[in-house]
């Protein structure tokens, strides 16, 4: 089915981009909406048939794996989630993974956000992922979701020096002075890693100006693809690590399976969304192309300059 | 109201009912809740496909959708921004009656300046003034009041970030440019015929590791010279300044590529909604 389907999909696409090629250098104009329909079809077809490819991790994904997979179990991590569902597709299969890779590796984790959406997208991750896969792991112990705090970057000013003076209980009400997990926790520096998910404001980079550097605690990054080119001038001397777009957790999702026999059968939404977005960027490179041959011949016909 | 709008709309609710029905049938036998649980994958799939009618053309549809989304995500910022921070921050600190009252452990305790510890319950006054004041916006009369809270928090935040800013976007990133042009450890440098005779092309090796200290030192050297504007761009100048720009044109190419496979990840997770919670078409 999947073959047959992919024979399809190759073909209707090419067949179209084939039929765009002609009536572009023929000089006709195409309608806005065939584009809309040319991509709504690469997207559609590999979701639908389940095209999937393998993915290779670059060193920047790496980089961050190895710094959670080198942490000797009970290190204190912190998971932020400081983005909203329109960032979901892409950040929330980072999430999921490094929260995987974190509990598998006998870590302890302090959920938080910065964002309101953010805190409804841990329940996710916690009802999801975690309480399932992870029954074994105690709330309180193990983990900990002290939710979300409005304030920004005022916000990470408090924590770097008081983490219980913002977050004096956790999301259920319950104080963390009452935690085991954050009997040893007084502020970030207490922390091992912090790994910041976002592509917003607040997000990775205020992590690094306002709790990173003063704190001097290793950051690791998960954002959407908009903002990562932001972010590599700081790897890998401010970021351990930068997990970027849907590439980024595909490639992590890839390394976690090869090294952790567990994870083998685990959802892999990051690695099932790198097939419509390759075809949609074959799509796209093809568009660009056609343009130009069209823009040069109307040029060499003596059309607009 | 015309003739085609009213029967776009009549058909618009018919396919919301069917499908809500549909989808309540199916869900039936997994949960107790069906009818419920199929209402709200209905409107999702319904303000989904709203929003991409936007693609067509402009409709009321999208607009309603649209206006939705606004008024919602609002709405949810501030009831989360009240229950967390106000509820949860605030008002524990102000009195035991009015965490007793939201059953929030009271957060007594106060401020040590060292001569003496300023409570909680009378410091905690200042932030319900100042947010006090910025409500005064919304009064003719007393709207100048609300600049003073104002000021404080453009300040605030200026004087913040100054310092974070300064220190890691300036001078470390100044630092961070500073790269060995030939090499150190773990790639330290001894000499071309080692250098060629060891030659690992892999991502680790010397070689990537080299280049990518000489891009960086190109790239920040030219990329400076573009946007110096005190010498005429001429000769081996402007060549720099040219490669300054096509620095700076990769560096465009990078940002909007990823742009690109941001926004079809977008498209992928609301199609894989489509097919998948509301149409049932894959697993």
């Amino acid at each position: 089915m999947t073959n047959i389907g992919v024979i399809l999909t190759l073909i209707v696409i090419f067949g179209g981009l084939l039929w765009l090629l002609v009536r572009s250098i023929s000089g006709r104009e195409v309608d806005r909406r065939i584009i809309f329909l040319f991509i709504f079809v690469s997207v559609a077809a590999p979701i639908i048939f389940q095209i999937t490819f393998k993915e290779r991790a670059t060193p920047v994904v790496e980089a961050l794996f190895a710094n959670i997979d080198g942490l000797p179990a009970g290190s204190k991590v912190l998971i932020s989630f400081d983005f909203d569902p329109a960032m979901a597709p892409e950040v929330q299969p980072m999430a999921n993974a490094m929260s995987r890779h974190c509990l598998e590796k006998g870590h302890k984790i302090v959920f938080m956000s910065l964002w309101a959406t953010g805190q409804s997208l841990m329940t996710t991750t916690l009802s999801r992922v975690i309480l399932p896969e992870f029954p074994e792991k105690v709330n309180g112990v193990d983990y900990v979701n002290v939710g979300y705090k409005a304030g920004n970057e005022g916000v990470l000013n408090v924590i770097v020096s008081d983490f219980k003076k913002m977050f004096p209980t956790d999301v259920n009400g319950v104080p963390l002075d009452s935690t085991q997990l954050f009997r040893d926790i007084r502020s970030c520096a207490d922390l091992d890693l912090i790994i910041a998910l976002g592509g917003g404001r607040p997000g990775p980079k205020e992590w690094v100006l306002f709790v990173g550097d003063p704190a001097d605690v290793p950051v690791g990054v998960g954002v959407a693809a908009v903002v990562a080119p932001q972010l590599y001038p700081y790897f890998p001397q401010q970021i351990v690590g930068i997990l970027g777009g849907v590439k980024g957790a595909a490639e992590y999702e890839q390394l976690l399976i090869a090294t952790h026999d567990r994870f083998v059968d685990m959802e892999t939404p990051g690695i099932d969304m790198m097939g419509p977005q390759t075809l949609a960027h074959v799509v796209i490179m093809a568009f660009i192309v056609i343009g130009n041959i069209a823009f040069f011949r109307s040029r060499s016909k003596g059309g607009s300059k | 109201m015309s003739r085609t709008a009213v029967i776009v709309f009549a058909g618009v609710v018919a396919l919301f009912v069917v499908s809500w029905m549909v989808k309540a049938m199916v869900l039936a036998d997994v949960s107790e809740t069906n009818i419920v649980d199929a209402f709200m994958v209905t409107v999702a799939a319904f303000l989904t496909l709203a929003i991409y009618s936007f693609l067509y053309k402009d409709n009321p549809y999208y607009k309603f959708a649209e206006h939705l989304f606004v008024g919602v995500s609002a709405a949810f910022w501030m009831v989360q921004g009240f229950w967390t921070t106000i509820v949860g921050n605030l008002l524990p600190r102000l009195s035991e009656g009015l965490a007793t009252w939201f059953q929030q452990p009271y957060q007594g305790g106060g401020y040590d300046l060292g001569v003496f510890v300023f409570p909680y319950s009378i410091m905690y006054w200042i932030p319900v003034i100042l947010g006090s004041l910025l409500l005064m916006r919304l009064s003719p009369q007393g709207g100048w009041l609300s600049r003073w809270p104002l000021a404080l928090i453009v300040g605030t935040t200026a004087g913040l970030n100054f310092v974070r800013y300064l220190r890691s976007d300036f001078i470390v990133q100044v630092a961070a440019t500073f790269v060995p042009l030939f090499g150190r450890d773990p790639h330290p440098w001894q000499g071309f015929g080692h250098f060629f005779s060891n030659l690992d092309l892999s991502a680790s090796g010397q070689f990537v590791a080299l280049l990518s200290n000489w891009v960086i030192f190109i790239g920040v050297f030219c990329g400076l010279i573009y946007f110096f504007f005190s010498k005429e761009h001429t000769g081996a100048f402007g060549k720099a300044s040219r490669v300054g720009i096509w620095i700076l044109m990769i560096t465009f190419g990078a940002s909007f590529g990823y742009t690109v496979m941001g926004r079809i990840s977008l498209l992928v997770g609301r199609l894989t909604f489509l097919f998948r919670d509301w149409l049932g078409l894959i697993s």
